[in-house]
């Protein structure tokens, strides 16, 4: 058919159709699969990728347990009395310090703690060209460092085999969730995630506000006890007629003393302005005695550190977990760096650059689709042609952050219009698989888009 | 059967299709965009702009030009967006009042105001991706180059994609 043969000449802008047509069923069934379910690394993802939690997790139910059976306790068996006797603001106090340490834990468990993305392909190809001098390939080189100068200090930044690239300072690769996180305070396994920069505030106002919930449940109970031995009954009677007290305070006096060691501890780090890796580690302390190699990252002031540290602003999250993967992908070699749908959706208008340049390419297909390109004048003739025009303005992700999530999710959850959003979004995509099928030249309209797709795709790599 | 793209065509277009394709859609590229020529040209090679951390963990991009970029772009224009970039990166990092009362505001909540305000340095990262498609309209596409915003490499690198010299029209 002479329309087929233009689809041959040239596959790019007109591949789209003989897949779509021979394949309907199957694009139809096929849910657009979101990059958190590619993502490479040792993690698990809730409520479709809003929410980030170490593989590892097993520590976390233990922890949260803890802190509501004990404060559940607290409130059922000490607090009648203790308002009785002393005064209403004990339970107001206690449950505001409750909520308090409860929000920090379930933010720290489920934020993203900073996990960088790994490298594309072609990053790495590019990284690999400038270290390769003698171009041996047949064993691994010896570990890869590159010396910079931060601060008139030398710092060594360590090459990650992992991710593929020379990991930025104060970055360190966690072998449990099998990610490099920026500034890795720790993998905390009470929280049940790492501690990096984007998380820390979040963990050091929970350990902070544990240690005040437990001081004062502590307090209380203690107080309660001695409020009725003080009546005239012995400890044991005391005892007796409230045993929960004496659960409670088993389980705060042991807790304090490692919460309120922990809490000291990070206080001093956030002061100044060290991790916990670091610390550890002995990578800013004066080994030789002549030599000062003082943190380079400090500032002098100590309040200056905290402000950093706990009110800096919040970076975003480097990985795109609620993006939408290519059809075709299935586990790609770097994750959340190939598509450029919009990132963040919904906050995707930060990245309007590739959403004109989309535009522009469904504007060129459009031109090119809706006149049939299959002479048959089959109803799969594009998938672009039924919903470019017809794809709701919402196709474009809202603007506002937070509260359009919900939007997003609800769209989601709804079966059609969002279909044929991510049939529109995707489209753009599923003319790779198709342009693969047609022609394996890497001249590709869609290489504008899909940039360093790692082996599976077709195209080799470019120089 | 009509010429998917030339609509109005009659069946004598078909014929000289492959050598009228490729002219046809540099003229298209005349009314639509340049990116648009983009979509058929080749990518020649990819450059990737480091990070420059001498100044610490801020993010800033070093503003050595690249020497695959020579006979492309000016010298000076090119330092130009990596230094607007610099700063408006380090605009979005900075350490001012309105960071700490967000951060103190975020804090008093609990965390739960980030639901519905959008951060400070979201909007900076939106007004970054703004100046780049800028940039790439105006100075870069028609010079075959495009930026890559750097978020979408997870602030590692600015990739810049050179495409083939193959536009008749320029």
């Amino acid at each position: 058919m002479k329309n087929c043969e233009y689809q041959q000449i040239d596959p790019r802008a007109l591949s789209v159709s003989p897949l779509s047509a021979q394949n309907p069923a199957e694009t139809k069934a096929q849910r657009p699969r979101r990059k958190w379910e590619a993502f490479p690394g040792k993690n698990r993802f809730f409520c479709d990728g809003r929410l980030i939690l170490a593989r590892q997790n097993g520590v976390l139910p233990l922890t949260l347990g803890l802190i509501v059976v004990t404060s559940g306790l607290f409130f059922a068996f000490d607090c009648p009395f203790l308002v009785e006797h002393l005064t209403v603001c004990i339970p107001v106090i206690g449950g505001l310090l409750f909520l308090f340490v409860v929000a920090s834990l379930l933010r720290t468990s489920f934020t993203d703690p900073g996990i960088l993305p790994r490298a594309t392909a072609e990053e790495a190809a590019d990284i690999e060209r400038q270290i390769d001098t003698s171009g041996s390939s047949t064993y691994r080189p010896p570990p890869r460092t590159k010396e910079i100068l931060i601060n008139q200090q030398v710092v060594k930044l360590k090459y990650c085999f992992t991710c593929k690239m020379f990991r930025p300072p104060r970055t360190s690769h966690c072998s449990l969730c099998d990610n490099c996180v920026e500034r890795f305070d720790h993998h905390c396994p009470w929280v049940g995630n790492c501690v990096g920069k984007r998380n820390y505030r979040y963990f050091y106002s929970f350990i902070i506000s544990l240690s005040f919930l437990t001081s004062f449940i502590f307090g209380c109970v203690v107080t309660h006890i001695t409020l009725r031995t003080q009546a005239g009954k012995s400890i044991v009677l005391a005892i007796q007629e409230s045993p929960a007290s004496v659960v409670e305070l088993v389980i705060c006096f042991f807790s304090i003393w490692s919460i309120l060691g922990l809490s000291g501890f990070h206080t001093y780090l956030v002061a100044s302005n060290l991790t916990t890796n670091e610390d550890i580690k002995g990578s800013w302390s004066s080994k030789r005695g002549a030599e000062e190699s003082g943190n380079p990252y400090s500032y002098s002031n100590i309040l200056t550190n905290c402000c950093v540290t706990l009110c800096g602003p919040m970076p975003p999250s480097l990985i795109d977990r609620r993006g939408f993967l290519a059809p075709d992908e299935g586990i790609p070699v770097a994750s959340a760096s190939e598509i450029e749908l919009p990132p963040f959706t919904p906050k995707s208008e930060a990245n309007m650059c590739t959403q004109s340049t989309k535009d522009v390419l469904e504007r060129m297909l459009r031109s090119s689709d809706f006149h049939g390109l299959c002479p048959s004048g089959t109803p799969k003739t594009s998938p672009l042609v039924p919903e470019v025009p017809g794809a709701p303005p919402a196709a474009k992700p809202p603007v506002s952050s937070g509260c359009s999530r919900q939007l997003a999710h609800r769209a989601v959850v709804d079966p059609c219009p969002p279909f044929s959003k991510s049939i529109r979004r995707d489209s753009l995509h599923s003319i790779n698989p198709a342009f693969r099928l047609a022609s394996p030249s890497p001249t590709l309209s869609r290489s504008v888009l899909v940039v360093g797709d790692g082996p599976d795709v077709g195209f080799p790599p470019q120089h | 059967m009509s010429d998917p793209l030339f609509p109005d065509g009659t069946c004598t277009q078909q014929h000289a299709v492959k050598n009228r394709y490729q002219t046809e859609i540099f003229n298209m590229a005349e009314t639509h965009s340049l990116q648009d020529m983009r979509q058929q040209a080749a990518v020649a090679a990819k450059v990737f702009v480091q990070r420059d951390y001498t100044s610490g963990t801020m993010c800033q991009f070093q503003t050595k030009f690249p020497s695959e970029l020579e006979t492309k772009i000016d010298k000076q224009q090119f330092e130009e967006t990596i230094r607007t970039l610099n700063n408006l990166y380090a605009e979005a990092e900075k350490l001012g009042s309105q960071s700490f009362i967000e951060g103190c505001l975020a804090c008093l909540t609990a965390y739960t105001v980030f639901l519905c305000m959008e951060t400070h340095y979201e909007k900076v990262l939106k007004k970054i991706a703004k100046y780049i498609q800028e940039q790439n309209d105006k100075i870069y596409a028609p010079r075959g180059l495009l930026l890559t915003d750097p978020i979408e490499r997870g602030l590692r690198v600015i990739e810049i994609t050179i495409y083939e010299d193959r536009s008749f029209t320029r």
